[in-house]
């Protein structure tokens, strides 16, 4: 474990009564794009905030390339930091902003020059060097703290939400350029996010917090699919919960039973034996929404369940559909192919069947 | 952060600085308006009572202890050979005072910010509960600690002993006494001789003119640089912190100009009543500290010559004035300088690299 690139040991951090980060153990290799996701308040700060030696933690070590870096004060190592409001200087140019690191090492000066001028070109603010941050766009600013942050090669470059300030259309933008940023330096970045859609963007591996805890950590395609828990399934995307029991196991299938609702079938990967109480988590993408039930030699075995629609929400890409099913709502998305020509359209109070295939839903272990 | 210097201190291409000149940047007419107000004020209590002053001092004294005919008389009186003494030991005591009020406030003022609002408050109030007492008293009560039976004095005599005590440890110094036959005689008897003279007294000396003024002074340099740290940015501290800075790197290069503004008062709050004081002086400075201050209230009100009076305020405005403008100036043309040259530098590399 120790002789991985940076390993949280067993970190424990307290707040008083409040237990912000509870026996988290990660293991991140050199050169990868992780991603720490989670609620608002579940501790993803305080980690990074451990890591950047700003808080201490109660238990724990932290190791970086096998050094204890837990007892070490912020300027004693080589880890940086982009903050959620940028923190640059406002005293400084640009140009000094990104120098700062580089000055404290006592670089010579013909160096510190090369580097700052060759990152201003790469995040594209060479002719921006002597403003102050003050003179600057939210988006500017972003690039000029990693820039400031990266110049001097960190081992390792903690980004906390460095793009909540940002307006949709620039985040989608700086999305795109954080990427391209990872693979020009190829240094190891820590990304906090509340944002499941950055998250999923960008990372090699996701840890899905929660409550101060590690819920699942994963590559994003195995959270999104297949989720370690409950939480996690509802916390990236939307999904619907059926809660029941299993009723009996065909082979690789099982039937679950769901109080007011007709048994669903679904795939059983984990071998769960009758009984167990489970959450069927089915997103919505994977419901179809059809007039006429599919074709019997089409559906055999799948699950299919007359509805009524309750709501429909054009999105665009998608039209969500709210569906009455029993006594239970569920939701759907559709995609749109040539809309207005060859669907039969599907209005309010229509009656309806929702469909998935078993394969299609995921089961976890209810608590 | 809108910061009027940072904003002043840029220098853009110049298109840009021609379009902002004419541009919408320049007040308005219903700005002007507002500004009246103060700008009555300030003509009112400070431009036309200073004009007036600057008058006084090209008439002759009258009589009466009013302000005669026109004259050039009150400058020619001016040459007094004391002056030039007495101006350069006001400006030496000024800048001292300045500088050890600043040098105290910053710490105090970082760390009062940094306190919780509780403690805040708390102790924002303690540095304001001296005003509650009157000025005289207070420095009344400094005349009796320094007096040479007051206990600060004493304690500072036995400090003086107790030095002289560390010193007879070191071998060099001790030797010559032990071999002596008058143990007086040697260098520790002669050191002992001086403490036990007068020329310790803290009362009546320059020293305990500076000493009691930052006393005095000491609550208005920390007022305005922990207003300006209360609005500091403290998460920049840990910034510089992150990049590799240690504390006091950082709290000089991140903290100090973050809150420039606030010790450009605080310069100012010291500074300029430090100039003009004579209290202070007056009653712990003895014959060997008298400043300008006292001068000014000497003539004015012992010899009730108002015309020499204003000529030695306007010296004194000049000899602090001519300087500072001439600072400014300096400065200005530095940091312009050196902007312009990095700026030139910046091209010359760039253009180097498109070149490879
Ligand atoms: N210095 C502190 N003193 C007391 N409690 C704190 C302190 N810092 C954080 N906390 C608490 O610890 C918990 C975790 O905080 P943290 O800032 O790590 O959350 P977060 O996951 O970063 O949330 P967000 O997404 O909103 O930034 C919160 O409940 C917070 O109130
Ligand atoms: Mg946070």
């Amino acid at each position: 474990m120790k002789e991985d690139f940076l390993v949280f040991d067993h970190v424990t951090k307290r707040f008083g009564a409040l237990t912000a980060v509870d026996d988290v153990s990660l293991s991140i290799t050199k050169g990868e794009f992780f991603s720490l996701l989670g609620p608002s308040g579940c501790g993803k700060t305080t980690l990074l905030r451990m890591l950047g030696g700003f808080e201490r933690p109660d238990s724990g070590r932290i190791y970086l390339e096998g050094r204890d870096i837990t007892d070490l004060a912020p300027n004693e190592r080589r880890v940086h930091t982009v903050f959620q409001n940028y923190a640059l200087f406002p005293t400084m140019t640009i140009w000094d902003n990104i120098a700062f690191s580089l000055k404290l090492a006592k670089k010579p000066k013909a160096e510190i020059e090369e580097s700052v001028d060759s990152i201003l070109e790469m995040i594209q603010m060479s002719d921006h060097a002597w403003k102050y941050p003050n003179q600057l766009s939210g988006g500017q600013k972003q690039r000029v703290a990693i820039a400031r942050a990266l110049v001097d090669r960190p081992q390792v470059l903690l980004l906390d939400e460095p793009l909540a300030a940002l307006d949709l259309k620039l985040r989608q933008h700086m999305l795109i350029e954080l990427d391209t940023i990872h693979d020009q330096v190829g240094i190891t970045f820590m990304y906090v996010t509340h944002d499941q859609g950055e998250a999923m963007s960008l990372s090699d591996r996701i840890a899905v917090i929660n409550k101060g805890r590690v819920e699942q950590l994963d590559v994003p395609a195995k959270i999104y699919e297949a989720p370690a828990s409950r939480f996690v399934a509802s916390f990236i995307g939307d999904t619907n919960f059926f809660s029941g029991e299993i009723a009996s196991v065909e082979g690789d299938y099982c039937t679950i039973k769901v109080e007011g609702f007709p048994p669903i079938r679904a795939y059983n990967d984990k071998n769960l034996a009758p009984g167990q109480k489970v959450d069927l988590s089915v997103r919505p993408e994977k419901i179809r929404v059809t007039i006429n039930p599919p074709l019997p030699e089409k559906g055999a075995g799948i699950n299919v369940f007359p509805s009524k629609v309750r709501d429909i929400v054009y999105q665009g890409v998608y039209t969500k559909y709210w569906l009455v099913s029993s006594s239970m709502l569920v939701s759907a998305l559709k995609p749109h192919s040539r809309f207005l020509l060859d669907q039969e359209a599907i209005t309010w109070n229509d009656d309806v069947f929702v469909w998935w295939h078993p394969d299609d839903g995921y089961m976890v272990e209810a608590k | 952060m809108t910061d009027p210097a940072s904003v002043s201190r840029e220098r853009p291409p110049m298109s840009k600085r021609m379009a902002k000149d004419t541009g919408k940047n320049r007040p308005g007419k219903a700005e002007w308006l507002v500004t009246i107000p103060s700008f009555a004020w300030l003509m009112l209590f400070f431009a036309i009572p200073a004009l007036i002053v600057l008058l006084f001092t090209f008439h002759a004294k009258s009589a009466n202890g009013g302000v005669g005919p026109w004259s050039l008389s009150t400058w020619r009186e001016l040459v007094d050979p004391d002056y030039p003494a007495i101006v350069w030991k006001t400006l030496r005591v000024s800048f001292k005072v300045t500088l050890w009020c600043i040098v105290l406030a910053l710490p105090c003022s970082y760390a009062i910010a940094r306190m919780n609002k509780k403690w805040r408050g708390l102790v924002a109030g303690a540095i304001m509960l001296p005003f509650w007492t009157s000025f005289v008293v207070r420095v009344f009560a400094w005349k009796t600690m320094l007096h040479p039976e007051g206990w600060l004095q004493t304690c500072y005599h036995a400090w003086l002993h107790f030095k002289i005590w560390l010193l007879a440890w070191i071998p060099g110094v001790s030797a010559p006494a032990a071999q002596s036959a008058n143990p007086e005689g040697c260098l520790l008897g002669l050191a002992r001789c001086a403490i036990d003279n007068a020329s310790t007294r803290i009362l009546d000396s320059e020293a305990a003119v500076v000493l009691v003024s930052v006393y005095t002074f000491l609550p208005f340099a920390i007022m305005p640089i922990y207003t300006a740290a209360e609005k500091f940015d403290f998460s920049l501290m840990e910034a510089a912190r992150d990049l590799g800075a240690r504390s006091f790197y950082a709290f000089r290069k991140i903290f100090i100009p973050g809150i420039r503004q606030g010790i450009v008062s605080a310069v100012l709050m010291v500074f300029i009543p430090v100039i003009g004081s004579y209290v202070i002086p007056q009653m712990v400075g003895g014959k060997d500290c008298l400043l300008i201050g006292n001068k000014i209230f000497e003539r004015a009100m012992g010899n009730r010559n108002i015309p020499h009076a204003s000529a030695l305020s306007v010296l004194m405005a000049i000899s602090v004035l001519v300087p500072m403008g001439l600072a400014v100036w300096w400065k200005s043309r530095q940091t312009q300088r050196s902007r312009r040259r990095m700026e030139e530098d910046a091209v010359r590399r760039a253009e180097r690299r498109d070149e490879r």
